[in-house]
């Protein structure tokens, strides 16, 4: 039977949302060191799966049939800490905690260390693979959970991701979902053109992707991924291919660095600290004021410290 | 405190100013190895192959059969893991021209944690037949190897550390010449055999020990293979402890090569290996680090006397 979910409106979730990128932008200042890009522009992809989508038992996390998420863009993982401590799988003063000694936070997610994580990523473009294994022993056994993956769209260069691609479509696996974040950007790349969103090229300038995923045989959706309603619209879109033959790609269009006005499409912002003056605008464009619930302010009060 | 891979991207660039055969193939990651530095002066050699490592050799291994020098940049990790296969057979059973520069090595990755962290490199590259290793200890060296490596011909693994460190000083590095093995500081009984920056830790080991009455030499290797064993024994002379020390996996690295020098001449030494004992590592700042796993200058002291006791 699948777990109840979590009713929030779509306001909810964005207030969700920037309360998770605050989360993260402090965190990683905090430690000093960390990546801020990516984590941002997935936050409202994360922040819709976790609270919208996915049939998961945050108090349960290892309830077998839970649907399966793996984070394949694991430098990301302090946007998915962020929205797993709001979520409830743990303390959100634990997030101040992340890549510290001794922690169950680690820089890149290890599913030995924290529940929750379905696996363990940080070395880019494996991900897919391990989801392909998950959605195979679903089907093998008879068994209803989907397998979620989130990519980059720069991982989405590596040969082993094509594998997994190529793979999954020649098992039919209609109950696996990629979702490539594509924000325009990735760590340096090439030169940027004059037809590029963010300040180098884009990982895949000139190429289509969609197009591509589709004749490899997969169902392709591209959308807004920060827009709730186009968002919910693609999971959706997934949702309705799980019980079928082909395998679903979400081509996600989004903002590196989504949320903070300093850091919007700018590469250097892939990782970075953000000094006192930006953590302040940071707080300000991201609207945390003390109307946050107290729980919630707690963990963000924490994590900002120091 | 100079940035090695500052130095290695500079003194690159130079060398690449001077001779044409250099180039430069990227993994997506020449800001933070420093090969930006080389993308920004000479832009028409510099390639970026996109995350993508095991094209990123092959790549390097067919340049190299048309006359030029790659030199590559990406994490450690990634080569002496993800692109292995490649390395080994495209570059080192081929004895490609090619260069590795592994930026990222070790424990200190910059709290990146287990998945960056790489303590096995060593033991993988020393195992693989025509690779040059070279494991620098400060920036003066890493330069000097950086322009060793482009005339040697044939594959060279550099290991590069993250994080700024201090000048050995006591090393005539400038002028790197094939296999060296330095006796930074000598000693008797007991003797301090490091490579990489860690030879650094294991000096302020010896001035803690001094301090404490132990008085004990160190030797830094630089050069992991080729390793003319009568160098290695000549920098130990009739010590009759000899401790190992590395930012890596005691199995297979240098305390592995020590132990099999040593070993096969019948010294008679007792070699007492410092290092990662068989674990992974895990996220966390550089000292919390270096504490937990040995490394820092205290703690090697503290096992050199615990060997002794
Ligand atoms: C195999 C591998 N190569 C290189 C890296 C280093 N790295 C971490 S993030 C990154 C860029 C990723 O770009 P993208 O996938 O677009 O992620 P995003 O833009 O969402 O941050 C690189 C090269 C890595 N983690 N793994
Ligand atoms: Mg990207």
């Amino acid at each position: 039977m699948p777990a109840k979910r979590t009713d929030v409106s779509h306001r909810t979730l964005r207030e969700l949302a920037d309360h998770g990128r605050w989360l993260a932008v402090s965190t990683v200042t905090q430690s000093k060191a960390g990546h801020i890009g990516g984590p941002l522009s997935a936050m409202d992809l994360l922040v819709t799966l976790f609270f919208d989508e996915l049939r998961i038992r945050p108090e349960e996390p290892d309830w077998p049939e839970r649907d399966r998420f793996i984070l394949s863009k694991g430098h990301s993982a302090i946007g998915l800490y962020a929205v797993m401590a709001l979520r409830g799988y743990f303390p959100v003063e634990e997030v101040a905690t992340f890549d510290k000694g001794d922690s169950r936070l680690q820089g890149h997610p290890d599913m030995t260390r924290l529940p929750g994580l379905d696996a363990s990523t940080g070395s880019l473009g494996q991900g897919l693979s391990v989801g392909l294994g998950m959605a195979l022993g679903a089907r093998l056994a008879g068994r209803d959970p989907r397998t979620w993956v989130l990519l980059g769209d720069g991982e989405v260069q590596e040969g082993m991701v094509w594998e997994a691609v190529h793979t999954a479509a020649r098992y039919r696996l209609g109950n696996l979902i990629a979702v490539v974040d594509c924000n325009g950007l990735q760590q340096y790349g090439w030169p940027a053109g004059t037809d590029d969103r963010g300040d180098r090229r884009d990982p895949w300038a000139g190429i289509a992707l969609g197009p591509v995923f589709d004749a490899f045989g997969w169902r392709v959706h591209e959308f807004d991924g920060h827009d709730y309603d186009a968002i919910g619209a693609a999971f959706a879109f997934a949702r309705d291919g799980a019980a079928g033959q082909r395998p679903t790609v979400l081509l996600a269009r989004t903002t590196k660095g989504r949320g903070l006005s300093f850091a919007e499409g700018r590469h250097v912002w892939h990782t970075g600290n953000a000094t006192p003056d930006q953590l302040a605008r940071a707080r300000t464009e991201l609207g945390i004021d003390d109307s946050i619930d107290d729980s919630i302010r707690e963990g963000i009060d924490d994590g900002g410290a120091a | 405190m100079k940035a090695m891979r500052e130095v290695w991207g500079r003194t690159l660039t130079e060398v690449g100013q001077t001779d044409p055969r250099v180039v430069l193939l990227d993994g997506d990651l020449a800001n933070s190895t420093k090969a930006d530095i080389f993308a920004e002066g000479l832009p028409d050699r510099f390639l970026q192959l996109g995350i993508a490592e095991q094209n990123l050799v092959g790549t390097a291994a067919g340049l190299s059969t048309m006359g030029y020098v790659p030199w590559l940049s990406s994490f450690t990790v990634f080569f002496t893991h993800r692109a292995l296969d490649p390395i080994r057979m495209l570059v080192a059973q081929t004895g490609a021209n090619v260069k590795i520069a592994a930026a990222y090595s070790g424990l200190l990755t910059g709290l990146t944690g287990k998945t960056h962290q790489d303590v096995q490199d060593l033991a993988i590259m020393r195992a693989m037949p025509g690779m040059v290793v070279l494991a620098p200890g400060d920036a003066a060296e890493c330069a000097a190897m950086v322009r060793w490596a482009t005339d040697h011909d044939g594959p060279v693994y550099l290991r590069l550390a993250r994080d700024p460190a201090p000048e050995l000083g006591m090393v005539p590095a400038d002028d790197y010449t094939d296999g060296a093995v330095h006796v930074v500081r000598p000693g008797r009984r007991v003797v301090l055999v490091s490579t990489g920056v860690q030879t650094v830790r294991v000096l302020e080991a010896a001035d803690l020990l001094a301090a404490s009455g132990v008085d004990a030499g160190v030797v830094h290797v630089p050069c992991l293979k080729p390793l003319d064993d009568r160098r290695l024994l000549d920098a130990v002379g009739a010590a009759s402890l000899v401790v190992t020390v590395e930012e890596h996996t005691v199995l297979g690295g240098l305390g592995g090569l020590v132990a099999e020098v040593l070993g096969e001449h019948g010294t008679g030494a007792r070699v007492h290996r410092v290092g990662l004992r068989d674990v992974w590592g895990e996220s966390a700042p550089n000292d919390f680090l270096l504490d937990r796993y040995g490394l820092s200058g205290p703690r090697v002291a503290e096992a050199v006397r615990a060997a002794l006791a």
